[in-house]
């Protein structure tokens, strides 16, 4: 039964490529020396749609159980790159990847890997809240594991009311489980997205501008939980809301016109830039 | 029009009375072989168009099945007459059947791929994200969604078929008795109301308006059913 489900160990990367930070503060570890191995190494990526180059030669580390946040302006490939972190950008048809991606050691891009194995371990939150129409708010977290072949009753009631509270969502719907999905708030909607996308018991957490679309209140309950989240999970986020990245992230990460332009941790990106570009962007000279 | 008409079987020429009962079993059980065969099909050529194919070999099937849209009844008649009535030697509900079916295949896959086009991509990129496999997200999250717009389409291609009488020309043939097996001939009620309003008897002339109400109604209800489908239709958020 379990079996389907994805271990929540995870397994120690055996190649160990270059942290690019040296100053990775991990806030849980068991293991001094597994918390440098970075979750991703990402090394000379790029990806196409069609003829078009969508992002270049990108190269970045990405560190367990933080925070790493994406900046840039529109069209700058960061939502791209954010995709091709669990092969979600390949639904559009015709693109290209070169490149490695290697997720705890692992190359997602080697043959033979199955994406959907991959999107197992890496989940990801969109900026539309999607709950599915037809379900209620309760089948909405559970959907995963039972499409993914958990059957047993006991587990998926624990890992709703998990997933639930985890997404602070509980104390505001345990009482209306069975109502729709679609019935909730926007913020509410977009919890119980993020409660859906942990049920599964993911490592990683991608979210694509998860607040883009709510209100100053649910975009902070969003911000506070992604700052409890990431005691569990490695959470990339795509923002445009430069406060948002400064906010929430432990690493930033600016990229422009498809390139990675400079990867820092966050409080470096935002008080003492080092390239111009960088700075000219914080600052709100272009963008 | 009486409670004979439901009940009894045709009688004999000459003799007033009798009723359509085979004829209106017949025009069901001949939708249900048609169903049988359209709408897997149909349901699935629709899920190829949208889900799967590439665009040239989209566009190239779409033609197809535009083309077969357009295609008068009675060709799909005469087709199945050749290729299954003259090699089985004899008329049979499978091959009114069949024809039927073929109808409906071409209209309930551009009903589906329709509906399925419909459903937001979130869903699909959600379900996927979870680590759903393709075919599942497809079954579960998409096709379940779309679902009620999928029964529409194949509600409709039904209700379109079930008043066909040229296919059925050839391959049911029409029957004055009980069906007792598909591999036999069958009554089916446009059938009778063609056989009977080109007849010279009055009182059959009367049947045939009978059975012509019967149908149209039998017809009204279906797209009736549409309607109240199609009311609470979910399009989901914008």
């Amino acid at each position: 039964m379990i079996k389907t489900q994805v271990s929540l160990q995870a397994p120690v990367a055996p190649e160990r490529a270059e942290p690019t930070m040296s100053i990775v503060e991990p806030k849980t570890s068991n293991d001094a020396d597994e918390a440098t191995a970075p979750a991703f190494a990402v090394s000379h990526l790029s990806v196409w749609y069609g003829e078009k180059p969508a992002i270049q030669d990108v190269t970045m580390d990405i560190s367990p159980k933080a925070v790493t946040a994406i900046i840039g302006p529109s069209g700058c490939g960061k939502s791209t790159f954010l995709r091709s972190l669990n092969r979600m950008h390949e639904l559009v048809p015709r693109t290209r990847v070169e490149g490695k991606v290697l997720f705890e050691g692992d190359d997602i891009y080697a043959p033979g890997t199955d994406p959907t194995a991959v999107r197992r371990r890496i989940g990801m939150v969109f900026q539309k809240s999607n709950p599915f129409p037809t379900m209620s708010i309760a089948e909405n977290v559970v959907v995963g594991l039972k499409l993914n072949g958990v059957r047993n009753r006991r587990l998926l009631d624990e890992s709703l009311e998990k997933s639930l509270r985890m997404a602070a969502l509980w104390d505001e719907v345990k009482d209306d489980l069975h109502k729709p999905g679609m019935s909730l708030s926007g913020g509410q909607q977009q919890r119980l997205c993020i409660a859906r996308a942990i049920a599964v018991e993911p490592e990683v957490l991608l979210m694509d501008e998860p607040a883009a679309a709510l209100d100053p209140i649910a975009t902070a309950k969003i911000e506070e939980l992604i700052a409890e989240l990431t005691k569990r999970y490695t959470i990339v986020i795509v923002t445009h809301n430069m406060q948002q990245a400064g906010r929430c992230s432990d690493f930033t990460a600016f990229f422009y016109m498809g390139r990675l332009i400079e990867f820092a941790s966050t409080t470096k990106i935002f008080t003492n830039p080092g390239e111009r570009q960088t700075e000219d962007y914080i600052t709100g000279r272009f963008g | 029009m009486n409670w004979d008409f439901f009940t009894q079987l045709p009688k004999p020429v000459g003799v007033v009375g009798g009723g359509m009962a085979n004829a209106i079993v017949g025009s069901f059980e001949l939708l249900g072989l048609a169903a049988l065969i359209g709408v897997p099909i149909g349901v699935l050529g629709g899920v190829y168009l949208a889900e799967y194919g590439s665009a040239r070999a989209n566009s190239m099937l779409r033609f197809v099945a535009d083309v077969l849209n357009g295609v008068p009844s009675i060709i799909w008649g005469v087709v199945i007459y050749g290729l299954v009535v003259l090699r089985f030697k004899g008329f049979s509900a499978y091959a009114g059947g069949l024809a039927l079916g073929l109808m409906m295949v071409p209209l309930i896959m551009r009903t589906t791929e329709e509906v399925l086009l419909l459903v937001p991509n979130g869903y699909r990129e959600a379900a996927l994200a979870l680590g759903v496999s393709r075919w599942k997200t497809i079954v579960q999250i998409v096709m379940k969604t779309a679902s009620k717009g999928i029964v529409t389409g194949i509600l409709l291609a039904l209700a379109r078929v079930a008043g066909e009488t040229a296919p059925l020309l050839f391959t049911a043939f029409g029957n004055r008795f009980w069906n007792h097996s598909l591999s036999e001939p069958i009554a089916a009620l446009p059938l009778q109301i063609f056989s009977y309003a080109i007849s010279p008897y009055d009182d059959w002339h009367r049947q045939a308006w009978a059975g012509a109400l019967v149908l149209v109604v039998t017809i009204f209800f279906i797209n009736v059913l549409v309607r109240l489908l199609t009311r609470g239709r979910i399009t989901g958020p914008t």
